[in-house]
């Protein structure tokens, strides 16, 4: 008898039905994965399992959940609340908004052990360190009494399975539990899953967008498209030999590292040069009114972009990626070094002196929804940058307008409308539109198709390739993404801690890293090919960066980029050396860069 | 870090205090001559002149300011320059009055109006939502002065249940109490209402039901401690406004509070009367907002770490 199967389900939030006649089962000890991109009614599901979609003000319209011998779409709010966090237990995406922020950590998790079984002050004090340990969250004891701002985001969600497994449910849904954490985190996360999963013999339901994720993580594999199952089949029959069309396309969108770097554009004058670049920010001091440490960002980076040329750069969330992107368009103040922008020197210049050849180069943000003005009509936004400029009359704004939506591929009658009745991807085009008004010579694209579904995430990348080869346009292209970077970039480099550790040709980066970080980052990207899952605890072990937050005043530690092939240069590093210990600390080699980097700002304000 | 955040609030407070000093002192002495108000009309310039130079409004402004400030650290705040009582003992005369007028008020808007906001959050959208928030929009657009009067002419005039002035007994006590209190209950019904409905819908809400706990259990261990936080900031500005800005209802009620001896002394130019009560009114601010900063550090510790937060983004 399957643990939980799921008959002929139909979910409807309002009027809008979300979910049509969903059959699935999961056996005991199984991991099953609901794959699909947004609107698929994967996030739905996991919410109709716990009986959460009424509270989302969503409905069961029809068919059965049973877990055993219950039946979930019959059971009272009285039944339901034995169940939830005890014999089902949920993992939810974003683990800083999922967990109570005035609550500290231990608190919470043993709230779950207090609900369900009856164990309050030394014994559940004791069960919580117990259930902390058994994620292997370093210092138990210390995190008992802390709050979820003060950990990374690999703690947290660490916490949060704590919290989850506290109960040893039969069955753990998992709600896209890595795609707010950077990959080396990611790595950790999943393994823990699956060595829980192996000690307890509990069934997983792991919903996710991402098939990297899948082809590591499940046995079986139900593909959801709009509300309807697409295919079911054993994870390697989906990889192998996908049946449905929706699935060909998924696999076909999704990024895989290794599939290729665009051809090397002719070498010509860089159009954005950056010299010695380094930007830092004054933390505050132990007293009032006393000067502070300064967190240095970013910390005496150099590169350039040549015209035509694509520039990824790649790195985890804290690393600089994006401070370093807004300082070289002078949208943030620099301390030292010097930015030019197709040979003009940025730095130094007043507001006024900089306005002119602003229109030199773009920016296009993560968030299409958040960056567009919701009162401005299509034809207006687009044309938005050119009119302040000076580059467009108000009378030529509608044949702009036009011209440029045509450009991103969407149709001119798309410029009386307004930003909210586009999709995602449309946004972003309309994002891009923006930025090509003024004909700029460079984009800055910070993480562009991170917030995308990768069927969209593709057509933009294919996009921004079409308007390089049309009007040899550069880019400096960010992403946490590394096979989504190797896709668009001719040169990547890998930023780590405010310094880039390793730069290249992205088929020299990628075949050859130089850097040990860059191999780390490489071994933790799931590869979307369950036959070539691997133990993902082998992976290399890292000297910390240097410090990031230094007195006042205090230079850091200068380090040169060495050559390490043609037009490929990396930092020195004296690794592989063992990790000096720390008293006390036993720390998971998976999360450990990522924790000490996020650690860092935090503990220079104790 | 606690060390740190609470001395950063203190040094605060004491600059708000020094700067608000400062302000009402300069403010009154450029405003206008005492002795214009307080000596007839036709008094000569030599009168006029001896009571400048009695008072000190002869000397320099910063002469004044600083025997003032050397007077204040000793506790003295000056005479009246009416009725010649010390400003202190006036002003202490009338403060328990005010306080126990302000504090009535606001025990009444705490007992009606958190309780009311919260069910009206966790009922949203139901008949008792709407109940309540269309009461609490008469209850905060109704003015003071009219709805004093409304309740005077309904229990005092007709009923003849409670004494229309005064402040003698409890009775006194009630009609004045409810009028100060009412806006500031559905002031904050409102307030608490979309305060709550915002953690409601926070992730962190669902994760609560996740794990299994009870809808109570909810509302008060997981919501109430969120929302507390933005409801604690309203309530330090209003308890400032209960001390200092009963002046309509005092007048309404006749009773003998801070806020009704302010605007006298206001009227006849009685700066020292003036300046005790700016400053205790002040003083009532400044003090609920250190607490109110303190109880923020306590309820919600992202607060503590204060702006290294930023920098870890």
């Amino acid at each position: 008898m399957p643990l939980l199967s799921v008959e002929n389900l139909s979910l409807a939030f309002g009027s809008h039905v979300a979910l049509r006649g969903l059959s699935f089962a999961v056996e005991p000890g199984e991991t099953v994965a609901l794959v699909g991109e947004s609107g698929s009614g994967k996030s739905a599901t996991a919410l109709a399992l716990m009986r959460l979609i009424e509270r989302d003000g969503g409905q069961i319209t029809a068919g059965r959940i049973r877990l055993r011998d219950t039946d979930l779409t019959a059971a009272s709010e009285a039944q339901m609340r034995r169940i939830r966090g005890n014999r089902i237990a949920m993992v939810f995406q974003e683990p800083m908004t999922a967990l109570n922020p005035v609550m500290p950590l231990g608190a919470q998790v043993a709230e779950v052990l207090r609900l369900h079984r009856g164990l309050d002050g030394a014994a559940a004090h004791a069960a919580v360190i117990e259930a902390f340990a058994r994620v292997r969250i370093p210092q138990p004891e210390l995190r008992y009494g802390q709050f979820a701002h003060e950990l990374s985001g690999g703690l947290r969600q660490r916490v949060m399975i704590a919290m989850a497994l506290a109960c040893q449910p039969d069955l753990l849904i998992a709600d896209e539990p890595t795609t707010a954490l950077d990959v080396t985190t990611q790595a950790g996360i999943l393994s823990l899953i699956k060595t829980l999963q192996a000690d307890t013999g509990m069934a997983v339901l792991f919903i996710t967008h991402d098939m990297g994720v899948v082809a590591e993580i499940a046995d079986r594999v139900v593909v959801l498209r709009q509300g309807e199952k697409m295919e079911e089949a054993p994870v390697t029959r989906i990889f192998r030999a996908p049946q449905a069309d929706y699935t060909r396309m998924l696999m076909a969108a999704t990024p895989r590292l290794g599939s290729g770097a665009p051809a090397a554009p002719r070498p010509s004058d860089p159009v954005l040069q950056v010299e010695n670049l380094s930007v830092r920010f004054a933390l505050p001091g132990a007293m009032p009114f006393a000067p502070g440490p300064e967190f240095h960002a970013v910390r005496d980076v150099s590169f350039s972009v040549g015209r035509g040329e694509t520039l990824g750069l790649v790195g985890e969330s804290g690393c600089g990626k994006s401070t370093l992107a807004r300082a070289c368009l002078r949208l943030i103040g620099v301390d030292a070094g010097q930015v030019r922008l197709c040979g003009d020197p940025l730095t130094g210049l007043s507001a006024a002196q900089m306005r002119p050849l602003r229109r030199r180069a773009q920016m296009v943000f993560q968030d299409p929804y958040a960056s567009l003005n919701p009162r401005l009509t299509v034809a207006d936004l687009i044309t938005e940058p050119a009119l302040i400029h000076g580059t467009v009359t108000r009378a030529g704004r509608h044949d702009l307008a036009e011209e440029l939506l045509e450009k991103v591929g969407l149709e001119a009658a798309a410029m009386t409308r307004f930003a909210h009745q586009f999709s995602g991807g449309q946004r972003q085009r309309l994002c891009i539109a923006r930025a090509l008004s003024v004909r700029p010579a460079l984009i800055v694209a910070d993480e562009p198709v991170s917030a995308l579904d990768v069927s969209v995430a593709r057509q933009i990348t294919d996009l921004l390739a079409r308007l390089q080869a049309e009007d040899g346009l550069s880019f400096l292209f960010i992403s946490h993404d590394i096979a989504v970077v190797e896709r668009v970039s001719h040169r990547i480099a890998v930023m780590q801690a405010g310094r880039i550790v390793e730069i290249g040709p992205t088929d020299r980066v990628l075949a050859a890293p130089a850097h040990p970080y860059t191999r780390r980052l490489l071994a933790a990207v799931p590869v979307p090919d369950p036959a070539k899952r691997g133990p993902m605890t082998a992976m290399p072990d890292l000297m910390p960066p240097p410090p990031a937050i230094l007195p006042r005043g205090t230079r850091p530690v200068r380090e040169v980029l060495m050559a390490v092939g043609p037009r490929h240069f990396a930092l020195a590093s004296n690794d592989p050396a063992p990790l000096p210990p720390r008293a006390g600390a036993e720390r998971d080699p998976v999360d450990r860069v990522t924790h000490h980097m996020a650690a860092q700002p935090a503990g220079a304000g104790s | 870090m606690m060390l740190q955040f609470l001395a950063t609030k203190t040094i605060r407070a004491a600059l708000t205090m020094w700067l608000v000093i400062t302000f009402v002192f300069i403010v009154l002495r450029i405003s206008g001559d005492p002795t214009d108000i307080l000596l007839p009309d036709d008094a000569s310039d030599a009168v006029r002149n001896f009571y400048r130079a009695k008072w000190g409004l002869d000397r320099p402004l910063w002469d004044q300011y600083l025997s003032y400030w050397s007077a204040l650290l000793t506790g003295d705040f000056g005479i009246s320059l009416r009725n010649n009582l010390p400003a202190w003992d006036m002003v202490m005369d009338r403060a328990p009055k005010t306080l126990l007028l302000g504090g009535t008020a606001l025990g009444f808007s705490l007992a009606i109006g958190l309780p009311l906001g919260i069910l009206a959050a966790w009922w949203r959208g139901s008949s008792l939502d709407r109940a309540v928030m269309t009461t609490a929009v008469f209850g905060f657009s109704m003015p003071n002065f009219f709805l004093g009067i409304l309740l005077i002419l309904t229990f005092s005039l007709h009923l003849r249940w409670l004494p229309s002035s005064g402040s003698e007994t409890a009775a006194h006590l009630i009609l004045p109490a409810f009028t100060l209190g009412t806006a500031f209950a559905a002031q904050l019904a409102r307030f608490t209402r979309s305060a709550m409905i915002d953690v409601l819908t926070k992730p962190y809400m669902t994760t609560a039901k996740s794990k299994g706990a009870s809808e109570a259990r909810r509302v008060f261990a997981h919501a109430v401690p969120n929302a507390s936080v933005p409801i604690a900031t309203i309530l330090g500005l209003k308890v400032g406004e209960l001390i200092g800005g009963a002046v309509v209802t005092e007048t309404v009620f006749a009773w003998p509070g801070l806020g009704r001896l302010l605007v006298h002394a206001v009227a006849v130019r009685d700066l020292a009367v003036v300046q005790a009560i700016l400053i205790l009114i002040a003083a009532t601010m400044v003090a609920t907002n250190l607490l109110v900063d303190l109880y923020y550090g306590w309820a919600d510790p992202r607060v503590r770490v204060g702006r290294t937060k930023g920098a870890r983004a």
